[in-house]
């Protein structure tokens, strides 16, 4: 382990959250909101922190590999939610430190899970500093930084981007890390701004529209007011629907179409097939829904807006789905495992893991038929190597194992089962509410210290797709060499005795 | 610069890691998808598995706006083949390494006839660096420049020799002769030397020189200047083939040891003159009864770098002259220097030189183009040729009233046949060919070196 270099490119990271928090300052200003001092302080020892981590650090070797790739991953989203809750701790508005993470997690994973009932007390700084976490956790922190300075030697970046990265495979558009990064942020903030001027010429304040665009680019799904969405027009509501389902498209879709290959696009059948999943399950629910409504318009309307909200893994609402019937809330909850598509900003397990265990298990029922049939798996008209496969099936065991592990230990807050169910299901797939005591109303508070802690890990290891937080419980991460004998013990041990090296019983 | 490099291998990966270190966008082809995974961890570039020579994979590594293709995959046909197709698909260069000595012959004819901007040999060109010291084995390594016309000699001075403790003003007054110092290098790190810095026995230093003039220098400090007259080639692959052509030509003995019977046939049919040997090179007792102990240079080319290594120190203990290492394996250099070897020629190496040389260039259309470049001194300095071209703005400057960066050395001129060593009241004319040691990285143009 290059212990140096990951406290280094900590420190760095740490440094760039002070920056990340300066624009709230801008907002306090505008509003004129004097607790922003507690802002001020909260960058400011970021600031220090870092600088000290990165003064103290001298790595003689710069490279890092897969493994310290992972460990800076997991530790830099730790630190962010850590760090990036003094804001909400320091002036009190969360007078509970765990639970100003949590809110803070749940910002940077975009999960949009809350346990603020009444968001509307907080002042607009910390608000824009809540909703901002979503823009910067959507698209990556690594990647951003990634973007703007080279953090590690050569080739290494593309450790920490695969680290950071949803979907199984992490390809670059363009053959320098920090140059696809650059083109991923391009896009995110031209999509981003595009969406803030149209909800600003449709009438909306120029402070809501900000948050909500951000809430809507991360796929988060933190809202500004206790009503959520349901209070806007309904034109506005239209708008954020379609750019919740625009940021959970894969982004090499929109390079694709930049650069002019938009012939393309249909080749890439994550998309399609996320696009006919949307299409099927708005049908879906708005029959079943449609009695509820005095039109099929607005039956439609609502449907749409909920699909997209809990497929992009947003986490928005606009009506309390807690009230339709049983089908559109369990199609809903399936909905939050299929998740968003990879190199978007969503989570979930992402519609192409999907469909390659589909393809598997067709495979398999194939070779229960006929034992010796051949058979490869295609993707995109590709076929899989094996090391894609293997990855895609050990990450969704991962993933419900975490899942039945996670609703053990929350269980012991003695919450009924559809409540802890989808509350690690809305934590680990960062939507944000679930159903029943966690549903879009209603919220996280009730969950005690240890729960919250739980649900914390789950919504970073969420983001992160498992592996990489994984990582950091595994102990051969942390030691170098023999793990059972303590070097130092190894060397003062006399030699072998020969009769021990020749014994024949060895 | 947008560079696709089709074929992973040693070479492939010996590319990708210079021409990375010089900021270009890399784009790999291969057929293994391990390869590709590989190099896209090491080095950061984008990487395709596929056959280079598809269309729809060319196209997937945007082809179109791709400015260099190199091909270096082992295969001549599929090289060739991938330049055809990258030139007809994209608006690009294209460089093919071309090692079969079949081909070599017409190489030119192939070069102009497929449009390709470049033909690597890199086997011709290692036993074309192999041959020069030979010619000259009191040199660890000689770069030559202006198409062999200025050298740059590489050498350790020996123990008890005249320059052991002499610094460099007093070495022109004793010795009388007009030949500069461009580089030291000792305990492993280099400088380019002033006047008052002091030589020691063991250090390895570099010098220009006209051709009289190193004769006179050589002598003077005690050391031969005279070719070897027999040479012994162990391992008989096609560089073995090419430098025992050279060799031959130029008078000297050859004897070639070779394993396989086949080629030890073919070897001998291409070289009548030459001795060859079927054998096992790494048997002692054959190398003995063939005189390696009367031989006066070894050059060791099997394809196994320890067998080269472990035959290298044999043929020291037996007091060869001038001995020669092939090594393929660059990474454990820092181990191979350790075991003080003569010379080590390292092939791939040899081909990045020639592609980074050629890259520079493309990118410098408009100023003076580099016209030769090699890295010496483990890669700690460059010593780069220029064409000195109308537009260069400094000329008929005195060497003295131009300031250059720090780590610039101006080497030698060449002008109208005749070499100069400069000193401060020369100057630098338009047409010149000029050599200049650096230890600045990614130097374009000559203009890069002035302040």
């Amino acid at each position: 382990m290059n212990y140096p270099m990951i406290f280094r490119i900590l420190g760095w990271m740490l440094m760039f959250e002070a920056a990340f928090m300066a624009p709230s300052g801008v907002v306090a200003a505008i509003y004129q909101e004097g607790d922003v001092v507690w802002l001020i302080a909260s960058m400011g020892i970021c600031l220090s922190a870092g600088a000290l981590m990165v003064l103290v650090s001298r790595p003689k070797n710069k490279r890092i590999y897969a493994r310290e790739g992972s460990v800076i991953c997991a530790l830099v989203w730790f630190l962010y939610s850590i760090f990036g809750a003094l804001p909400f701790f320091l002036p009190g508005y969360i007078p509970n430190f765990i639970d100003a993470v949590f809110e803070t997690a749940s910002g940077f994973t975009t999960t949009g899970a809350s346990i603020l009932s009444d968001v509307e007390a907080l002042p607009h700084w910390l608000l824009f500093w809540r909703s901002f976490t979503h823009w910067v956790g959507g698209m990556g922190i690594l990647v951003f930084v990634m973007a703007i300075i080279p953090l590690a030697a050569g080739g290494s970046t593309m450790y920490l981007m695969k680290a950071e990265s949803p979907g199984p495979s992490v390809k670059k558009m363009v053959p320098k890390a920090g140059q696809t990064a650059g083109i991923l942020y391009k896009m995110y903030i031209g999509l981003t701004t595009i969406e803030a001027v149209l909800l600003l010429i449709l009438g909306m304040p120029l402070f809501d529209s900000l948050c909500l665009t951000f809430g809507t680019a991360g796929t988060g799904g933190f809202a500004v007011l206790n009503s959520g969405l349901a209070g806007y027009p309904i034109p506005q509501q239209v708008v954020i629907t379609i750019f919740m389902i625009l940021f959970g498209t894969n982004f090499s879709v929109y390079y694709l179409i930049i650069t002019g290959h938009i012939k393309d696009v249909p080749k890439v059948s994550e998309v399609m097939t996320y696009f006919s999943i949307i299409g099927v399950a708005i049908g879906l629910i708005t029959v079943t829904i449609d009695h509820m409504y005095p039109n099929w318009l607005l039956a439609l309307k609502d449907a749409a807006f909920q699909v997209a909200s809990i497929i992009t893994t947003t986490g928005y609402s606009t009506t309390d789905f807690e009230l339709w019937p049983h089908f559109s809330k369990w199609v809903l909850v399936l909905l939050m495992f299929c998740g968003a598509c990879a190199g978007s900003t969503g989570g979930g397990i992402k519609v192409s893991r999907i469909q390659v265990a589909i393809k598997t298990v067709i495979k398999e029922l194939d070779n229960a038929i006929h034992p010796n049939n051949v058979r490869k798996i295609k993707y995109d008209g590709k076929p899989l190597e094996h090391s894609v496969l293997r990855g895609i099936n050990v990450f969704i065991m991962a993933y419900f194992l975490l899942m039945a592990v996670s609703i053990l230990l929350i269980s012991v807050d003695d919450f009924d089962l559809e409540t802890n169910f989808t509350a690690v299901a809305a934590t680990l797939n960062n939507i944000g509410p679930g159903l029943e005591k966690v549903g879009p109303t209603l919220n996280y508070s009730g969950y005690s210290a240890f729960s919250t802690c739980v649900l914390i890990f789950d919504m970073i290891a969420g983001r992160l797709e498992i592996l990489p937080v994984l990582v950091l419980l595994s102990i051969h991460t942390w030691k170098d060499g023999d793990l059972f004998t303590r070097p130092g013990k190894a060397r003062r041990k006399a030699r072998i005795p020969d009769e021990e090296l020749l014994d024949e019983g060895f | 610069m947008k560079i696709i490099i089709v074929g992973g291998g040693k070479v492939g990966e010996t590319l990708v890691a210079n021409l990375c270190s010089e900021g270009h966008d890399i784009t790999v082809i291969d057929r293994s998808d391990k390869v590709v995974d590989q190099l896209c961890d090491r080095y950061d570039v984008m990487g395709f598995s596929g056959n280079g020579a598809s269309y729809t994979v060319l196209e997937e590594a945007d082809i179109e706006h791709a400015d260099l293709v190199i091909a270096v995959t082992g295969h001549d046909e599929l090289n060739l083949f991938v330049c055809l197709l990258a030139r007809k698909a994209g608006n690009c260069q294209t460089i093919a390494r071309v090692h079969n000595p079949e081909y070599n012959r017409a190489v030119n004819f192939i070069k102009e006839e497929l449009g390709l901007a470049l033909v690597i040999n890199q086997e011709f060109a290692a036993a074309q660096e192999t041959a020069r010291v030979l010619r000259f084995p009191s040199a660890i390594e000689i770069n030559a420049f202006a198409k062999g016309k200025v050298e740059l000699l590489h050498f350790r001075i020996p123990q008890g020799s005249v320059l052991d403790g002499m610094n460099l003003y007093d070495m022109h007054e004793k010795l009388n002769c007009n030949v500069l110092v461009c580089t030291l290098e000792r305990d492993s790190s280099m400088i380019i030397p002033q006047g008052n810095t002091v030589l020691k026995a063991g250090d390895v230093i570099s010098i220009v020189a006209a051709l009289e003039e190193q004769e006179k220098f050589f002598t003077r400090i005690g050391l031969e200047t005279h070719s070897v007259r027999n040479a012994m080639i162990i391992g008989g692959g096609d560089v073995a083939l090419y430098l025992g052509r050279m060799l031959l030509n130029s008078g000297i003995q050859v004897k070639i040891v070779e394993k396989n019977l086949t080629r030890c046939e073919e070897l001998a049919e291409l070289l009548p003159k030459a001795t060859i040997i079927h054998g096992d090179g790494s048997d002692k007792e054959l190398l003995e009864e063939e005189g390696i102990r009367n031989t006066e240079g070894v050059v060791c080319m099997t394809g196994i770098d320890e067998e080269n290594v472990v035959l290298s120190l044999f043929a020291k203990t037996c007091g060869v002259r001038k001995i020669i290492t092939k090594v393929n394996r660059v990474a454990f250099e820092e181990v191979f220097e350790s075991l003080n070897l003569d010379t080590m020629i390292s092939p791939k190496n040899i081909t990045a030189e020639l592609i980074v040389q050629y890259v520079r260039a493309m990118q410098n259309s408009f100023g003076s183009n580099i016209e030769t470049l090699h890295r010496i001194m483990d890669d700690q300095a460059e010593a780069l040729e220029f064409m000195i071209r109308d537009n260069f703005s400094k000329a008929d400057i005195p060497l003295s009233g131009l300031s250059l960066k720090p780590g610039v050395l101006v080497a030698a001129i060449y002008r109208n046949g005749r070499f100069i060593v400069p000193r401060g009241a020369d100057v630098i004319k338009r047409g010149d060919t000029v050599l200049i040691i650096t230890t600045l990285k990614g130097v374009n143009d000559i203009s890069d070196v002035f302040a």
